[in-house]
């Protein structure tokens, strides 16, 4: 009947664009959204500014002794003073170098792999590598022949906490593949066992295994034999964190399809070679969220071991502050130690956002 | 098939605005009472936009729209007078699992209508009967079809005797051999003198029932006619591109 | 020869007697491993001179605990020190889920807000408190009200002459409920018990007239008004007991602890921010179409929110919510890094440094914080069984 003139675009009227609008939108869009702006904008004023006088505008920097230093606001230069000991612990600082060393190499070793893109021998160096770096770094921390021995109750702050998260992380993988393995297998003693451990550890706070491997572990060993007390805790902190990990893979493994198992079977492969060529590869990408998810835990729970006697960062500002010099110090302490492992914490988790949503756009392509 | 000249919905200099993005520019059209009209176009062209104009799911800037007498605005009370005439069926359906079918239907005649009980239990059935579903209603929408669960939602939209019932692709999220169930339902519907509105790329569909075609791109409407010269001479180049394109299938 | 070589090998090869062989092997190994390990572990116990059994329950304790809902003394055996232990967990993880539910249900509904300032904030506290270990925040608190309290009762923070605080904590009014109490009491749940059956009368109305009636302001006069009324026809039977400074500590009222407060503070606002998450993922996960669907036919904003989209929205958040109050309690063991006297610190802290008796003592523990798991498990399992949708 009728075919009309297409018109141009034309702009949207002037309340709808710019500041105006995104103020009487977001902010003041009725009178209960108008009350509780200016209800936070209250809370804010309340918080902010002591806030900030507090932790810098009133807050000394300077190169002053405890009882110079202000009380009303932080003394910062207590920090300047023990930030060795907050980072290194009791490690002596002639060797910090060896610290130092065995994080660089973390990068070199990362790095390396990339330039042998081609090379078909690859995964073997991948594995050297992989298998050679802790025992590395291990003789670089500790010491033993041509460096000279530090023993591990020196080891402390910074360094300590993300030595117990790494080995943590590292350590407990494996064994949660296999308590995941175990926990779908179809022989039922081998199903038993995987789901006592996994439930018992789950069912109990981090503590308590971390006393038990602390106080009772030293018991199971001959007489004589003296357990390192850096290795209790990573043992007991290596088999809470395989329990969660566990159940991270599990939720993996049951998102496969059925069709996989079927597939890889029908092909004749074993058991073995069914489960890390095909099944473990899958369902450890679908759960690359929740394993980071449950790393951050991890490195949460890192500052358990200041429970047990071990120096890692938040125990360094108690102890620091029993030091006659800097005594009342601890909220400057405890602030500083909450800012360090905040931004470490929140960097992980940004990092595991980004995964999540560059891992769902590539579940979308497959889609199309 | 639209005898009667009354209109029902009025639409004027509908303009309407995402942001920066004008996704409906300058929108008349008239629609009569029992008249079946049918919006057709590319993606993107604003079709199921305009249509959800209508129930004021989507608020407008510029224009006026006029359902029965009421004209739409940002009133609490002109809106559930309007949206107590008109119903809509989704392309997802929007079924509430959480409840049973039954259920589904009778929550609206009685807690919007304030029907009986009973009463709206006895129209849910005899409308669940209607569309070919009445031995599920006491299942839950997830364990039917797609087929099914869009007839029902037909159902449900019919329980509150709509003046005017908006379709919002109303097959497109089907699997193929479901389509044809749920497009007779609607054949029925247009039969017995409904006056629907719906957007579609079921072409055969709007063949067999349409009283008017309308073509939109853009945010604009290009096009309208009535259905046979609507198919056999398009006019704009668009419309001739459009057509080919899905006619060719 | 050759038949009985095929023989072993088709035996070795069957997937049955392998699964059995495989599984076998396994449980010789870990007997063998437990054996090997508590061999020595019973040796090594014995030759420290320390006791095993649970006899040790049954002695003398020998010490103080600071707060107690049980009666306590340095008499009681170490198996009220137990119990003590358990009944101060308990409490602390009640009190933190009901703040951490309250907090986390307000942050969790802001964060959608559309009010921008409002979700921001929201945002950044969630983002703030669950990127810093709970175990700093406890301290941290604890350290916040320690370095603001005065030291002595004289110099008491004062509230209105009715709250004093110090080192020793928080003292306030204490309401002692008199014997006519139980009447208003009873007047209450009467209340509750006519709320039930003016709905269902208002239902039934509804059903067979189409009318219905806002019940709230009938519910309000039950169980408020009803109550309030006989309270005072009786002559208002609560009296309190007011902290009063008597020579060097206050007398009368309640004391709640300064550990006590941090570790509760600490524990809500840390686990709201989960609670916060799981409420924000409840209500994202039901489809927009609901919401559509629900206005579309009709329904108020009241009515959709009450009747599509909550039922959704709790079916999805209600799980992990369960969940976070399973962690909040097992959080609740790092009371013994301020010495609030929790299960893990009077018990598998004092009692084992004074008996030795490690492991009986440590798995005692361990089986209590099980129980409660699996007890949380257990309700988890019915409210899923409920809640769940069918045919999903």
């Amino acid at each position: 009947m009728a075919t009309y003139e297409l018109k141009n675009k034309k702009n949207p009227p002037i309340s709808e664009i710019g500041v105006i609008k995104w103020l009487h939108e977001n902010l003041f869009s009725s009178l209960f959204n108008s009350i509780l702006t200016l209800f936070a904008l209250y809370l804010l004023y309340l918080i902010i500014p002591p806030l900030a006088d507090w932790l810098y505008f009133g807050a000394e920097f300077g190169n002053v002794t405890n009882d110079q230093c202000t009380r009303e606001a932080a003394c910062w230069t207590y920090i300047g003073k023990k930030i060795n000991l907050y980072i290194y612990g009791f490690y002596p600082e002639e060797h910090y170098w060896r610290i130092h060393l065995t994080f660089a190499l973390v990068a070199v070793f990362s790095f390396i792999p990339r330039l042998f893109k081609n090379n078909p021998h690859r995964f073997k160096l991948i594995a050297f590598l992989f298998i050679s770096y802790p025992i590395l770094a291990f003789y670089l921390l500790y010491g033993g022949i041509g460096l000279e021995v530090v023993e591990t109750h020196k080891w402390g702050g910074l360094t300590l906490t993300i030595i117990i998260a790494a080995v943590g992380i590292v350590a407990s993988f494996p064994i949660g593949i296999l308590m995941a393995l175990g926990r779908q297998s179809k022989m039922k003693v081998i199903r038993f066992f995987s789901v006592l451990y996994i439930e018992f550890i789950r069912g109990v706070p981090l503590i308590t295994i971390l006393f038990m491997a602390s106080v009772v572990l030293p018991l199971f060993f001959s007489e004589g034999i003296d357990v390192d007390k850096l290795l209790r805790a990573l043992i007991g902190i290596t088999l809470f964190q395989a329990a969660y990990i566990a159940e991270v893979i599990r939720g993996g493994l049951q998102a496969i399809p059925r069709g996989q198992y079927e597939a890889a079977d029908a092909m004749g492969l074993s058991f073995f070679q069914k489960t890390s060529l095909i099944i473990l590869p899958q369902a450890l990408k679908i759960s690359i969220p929740n394993i980071v998810g449950s790393f951050i835990s991890l490195f949460k729970d890192t500052t358990l071991v200041l429970i047990i006697g071990l120096f890692d960062m938040l125990a360094i500002v108690g102890l620091s502050t029993s030091d006659v010099n800097w005594l009342g110090r601890e909220t400057e302490g405890y602030v500083f130690v909450a800012f360090v492992l905040w931004i470490i914490l929140y960097s992980m988790s940004k990092y595991s956002k980004n995964i999540e949503k560059r891992y769902n756009t590539e579940l979308d392509k497959e889609k199309l | 098939m639209s005898s009667n000249d009354k209109q029902i919905i009025q639409i004027n200099n509908l303009n309407k605005w995402y942001g920066d993005f004008h996704a409906l520019n300058n929108i008349n059209l008239t629609v009569n009472e029992g008249e079946i009209v049918v919006i057709c176009g590319p993606s993107g062209s604003g079709k199921s936009t305009l249509i959800r104009c209508i129930n004021y799911l989507e608020k407008f800037q510029e224009g006026e729209i006029i359902v029965d007498g009421t004209s739409i605005a940002d009133d609490v009370k002109k809106i559930r007078q309007v949206r107590s005439e008109v119903s809509m069926v989704f392309q997802h359906f929007n079924l509430f699992p959480h409840l049973t079918i039954l259920d589904n239907l009778t929550l609206a005649p009685i807690w919007v209508h304030q029907n009986k009980k009973e009463d709206a239990t006895e129209r849910a059935l005899a409308l669940l009967d209607r569309v070919g579903i009445k031995d599920q209603a006491e299942k839950y929408p997830n364990q039917l079809s797609g087929g099914q669960q869009q007839r029902v939602a037909i159902a449900r939209s019919l329980c509150t005797s709509p003046k005017i019932m908006l379709f919002d692709e109303p097959t497109s999220a089907l699997d193929p051999e479901m389509i044809s169930e749920v497009l007779d339902v609607m054949v029925e519907l247009a039969k017995e003198g409904m006056t629907m509105v719906c957007v579609t790329h079921e072409m055969g569909f709007a063949k067999k029932v349409a009283d008017s075609m309308i073509f939109m791109d853009e945010g604009q409407i290009i096009e309208t006619n009535k259905p046979d010269e609507f198919f056999k001479n398009p006019e704009s180049d668009r419309l001739k591109l459009f057509l080919n394109q899905i006619l060719d299938k | 020869m050759k038949n009985k070589a095929n023989f072993l090998s088709n035996y070795l090869n069957n997937n049955e007697i392998r699964a059995f062989l495989f599984q076998a092997i396994t449980v010789v190994a870990i007997f063998y491993f437990f054996y090997a390990a508590f061999d020595n572990m019973f040796d090594n116990i014995a030759a420290r001179g320390i006791s095993t059994g649970y006899g040790f329950l049954d002695d003398e304790s020998g010490f103080n605990i600071a707060e107690s809902l049980i009666e306590y003394s340095s008499a009681s055996s170490n198996l009220t020190v137990f119990y003590v232990g358990i009944l101060n967990t308990l409490l602390v993880s009640f009190v933190g889920i009901i703040f951490a539910s309250v907090i986390g249900l307000l942050i969790g509904i802001a964060r959608l807000s559309s009010n921008w300032l409002i979700a921001k904030l929201a945002n950044g506290y969630i983002e703030l408190f669950r990127n810093i270990p709970i175990l700093l925040q406890i301290v941290f608190w604890y350290n916040i009200l320690l370095i603001n309290s005065p030291r002595s009762i004289k110099d008491s923070a004062n509230v209105l002459d009715l709250i004093f605080i110090n080192s020793r904590g928080f003292f306030m009014p204490k309401p002692i409920f008199e014997f006519e109490f139980l009447i208003v009491f009873l007047f209450f749940l009467a209340g509750l018990v006519g709320r039930f059956f003016i709905k269902k009368h208002y239902n039934k109305l509804r059903d067979e007239t189409g009318k219905s009636t806002n019940t709230f302001f009938h519910s309000l006069l039950l169980v408020v008004g009803l109550p309030l009324i006989v309270f005072f026809l009786l002559g208002s039977p609560i009296q309190f007991s007011y902290p009063e400074v008597q020579g060097f500590n206050f007398a009368g009222g309640m004391n709640l602890s300064l550990e006590f407060i941090a570790l509760a503070l600490a524990l809500s606002i840390y686990t709201a921010t989960y609670i916060a998450e799981a409420v924000r993922a409840g209500i994202e996960s039901v489809n927009i179409g609901q919401k559509e669907a629900a206005y579309s036919l009709g329904l108020t904003k009241t009515q959709s929110l009450k009747m599509v989209i909550l039922p959704q929205a709790l079916r999805v958040a209600i799980p992990p919510i369960i969940n976070q109050y399973l962690n909040l309690t097992k959080n609740s063991s790092l009371a013994t890094a301020i010495a609030y006297p929790d299960l893990v610190g009077t018990f598998a802290g004092t009692v084992l440094n004074q008996v030795g008796q490690a492991i009986e003592i440590i798995i005692m523990t361990m089986l209590v914080y099980l129980a409660i798991s699996l007890f949380i498990s257990f309700v988890l399992n019915v409210v899923n069984a409920k809640l769940s949708i069918k045919g999903r």
